[in-house]
């Protein structure tokens, strides 16, 4: 098993050097959550029981960052290698696909941390922010960053061509995220949108972040939103454990 | 006798598309195979079989001692795969993307090695994005080799390539074939089959058509050329008896005093064994 660390350690380094893929996943959320927070941060918000903005604002981009960073980043990058041949390349060594798999869930798990982290600390700086419950917060963060992952993973095998991929990825997790309040309360959104939220995932993933950080709740009070992120990531998983292709289709 | 890769009676069809109608080919140990033949004749997919990435739909197929369908983990180490198109990480250096690669193979080839064997000496701390496209495909080449495999697949290796790049990734090829590896090598250039092959077969539409040396391909087919002009009109014969006719043809002209003007006499070159086995038309 020496070869997972060595993956690892390649795959961490691509990561970092590819700078779109770094920005956009990982810098993008940070500075939405600083801008944001500076509009917003000292307000109190009616329509929440009177939580700071602030503190509102930081679930809400956390659950942001774990789905730019575990769907969008992964799946866009996974079909462009898979397009360009990388994969495809891959497979002829005597690398195992499961160790290669392991690497990119691993690093993009890093990515999120490191990026969570960032958000954390900068609201505690500049906008007073409180962490509570450390190990729920990380658990819950854990399950979000696991779900979306597997998501992503599944996505890849909807999407045809490279050039497609942004635009069909980025079509789905930014309305995603408006509608899941990730920006702005969903409060006074249109009944509609919350419906459609309500089935997806990442409201409840914001939910449970937003219950432990401000509603002084643990992660193991709140089976129902596990349930439902859980749920979602297992399907994910099953899609993809199915369908992955390793080669670009025959043109 | 010890055969690398040994082919029987393959076939494979895509839908309706018969690609691949039966064919058979023997590989030995520390040769340059050459599969020749024109864009659609089944060339790719034979590889790709053999590499293990397509299934055959009959046929018995055996890579190294393995049947590439069914191979593992080990197997994929003793080969080396460079497929028709290039694909690497771009955010790598040629140092790294082999030091990355190394890493997945029990006893590699020291990388400092490899950057010299490709020729890439200069470039070893670029990234890969800053390489031309010769460049990249050496750097391919390096990344198959990286695992001191013993068979290495190159699938049109140097389809692109400006002449200099060409003669450059020949001389690398050769470097290979002088360590000793087996080389399937797959082209629809005839210099490159003449330049590198030890032996070569000619696939078109999915069946070998002609197989042996390249020089038993032009040996044996196709008479020789004699041409000459008389009173201006262009004369050309063709023979099997080449120093007999040019025996007559010379006496003759002699006892009439004439001069044979821009007399000719030239064998067929494989180019033109091979258009005329795959039924194409010349230029």
């Amino acid at each position: 098993m020496r070869l997972f660390p060595h993956e690892l350690r390649g795959q961490l380094r691509l990561y970092w050097r590819s700078r779109e893929l770094a920005f956009f996943t990982f810098a993008l959320p940070i500075i939405m959550f600083i801008l944001l927070g500076s509009v917003y941060g000292k307000d109190r918000i009616k329509a929440e029981g009177g939580v700071r903005g602030a503190d509102y604002l930081l679930a809400g981009m956390l659950g942001y960052g774990a789905i730019a960073t575990g769907f969008a980043g992964l799946s866009i990058m996974l079909v462009i290698r898979r397009e360009q041949g990388i994969l495809k390349r891959l497979r002829a060594t005597p690398l195992p696909a499961g160790t290669y798999v392991a690497a990119l869930l691993l690093t993009t798990m890093v990515a999120f941390a490191l990026e969570a982290a960032v958000m954390v600390l900068a609201g505690r700086i500049l906008f007073h922010t409180h962490l509570r419950h450390g190990v729920s917060l990380a658990l819950a963060l854990l399950l979000a960053i696991g779900a979306f992952t597997a998501l992503g993973l599944a996505l890849t095998t909807l999407i045809k061509s490279s050039e497609g991929s942004s635009a069909v990825v980025n079509a789905i997790y930014l309305p995603v995220s408006f509608i899941s309040g990730s920006f702005f309360s969903s409060h006074s959104f249109p009944q509609v949108l919350r419906v459609v939220a309500n089935a997806l995932p990442l409201v409840y993933v914001i939910r449970l972040v937003r219950d432990v950080m401000l509603r002084d709740a643990q992660i193991w009070n709140r089976p129902g939103a596990v349930a439902v992120v859980a749920a979602w990531g297992l399907a994910g998983a099953l899609i993809a454990a199915r369908r992955f292709r390793w080669e670009p289709r025959e043109g | 006798m010890s055969s690398v890769v040994s082919v029987r009676g393959l076939r494979k069809s895509y839908g309706d598309f018969e690609a691949l109608g039966g064919i058979d080919f023997e590989l030995r140990a520390g040769e340059v195979f050459g599969l020749l033949g024109p864009n659609g004749a089944g060339k790719t997919t034979t590889v790709e079989i053999l590499e293990g990435y397509r299934r055959r739909d009959a046929g018995e197929v055996e890579v190294l001692g393995a049947d590439p369908a069914s191979a593992g983990l080990a197997w994929r180490g003793r080969i080396g795969v460079v497929l028709q198109s290039t694909a690497m990480y771009e955010n790598l250096t040629v140092v790294e993307s082999l030091a990355q690669f190394a890493g997945y193979y029990e006893r590699p080839r020291p990388v400092g090695e490899v950057v010299e064997l490709i020729g890439l000496g200069e470039k070893r701390n670029d990234r890969v994005r800053r390489l031309s496209g010769g460049q990249r495909r050496r750097l391919d080449l390096g990344l198959a080799l990286i695992g001191d495999p013993e068979l290495i697949f190159l699938d049109e290796p140097t389809t692109g390539f400006d002449p200099g790049a060409r003669r450059r990734a020949w001389e690398t090829i050769r470097s290979l074939r002088a360590l000793g590896k087996t080389i399937l090598l797959t082209t629809h250039y005839l210099d490159e089959v003449e330049q590198l092959a030890d032996r070569v077969a000619v696939l078109r539409q999915g069946r070998i058509v002609a197989a042996g040396t390249p020089a038993e391909l032009t040996g044996a087919r196709l008479a020789t050329e004699i041409r000459y002009r008389e009173n201006g009109r262009e004369i050309v014969l063709e023979t099997e008896q080449p120093t007999r006719v040019l025996h007559e043809l010379t006496e003759q002209a002699l006892e009439r005093g004439v001069e044979l003007e821009n007399l000719q006499v030239r064998r067929p070159s494989l180019e033109e064994v091979y258009l005329s086995l795959t039924g194409d038309e010349p230029g």
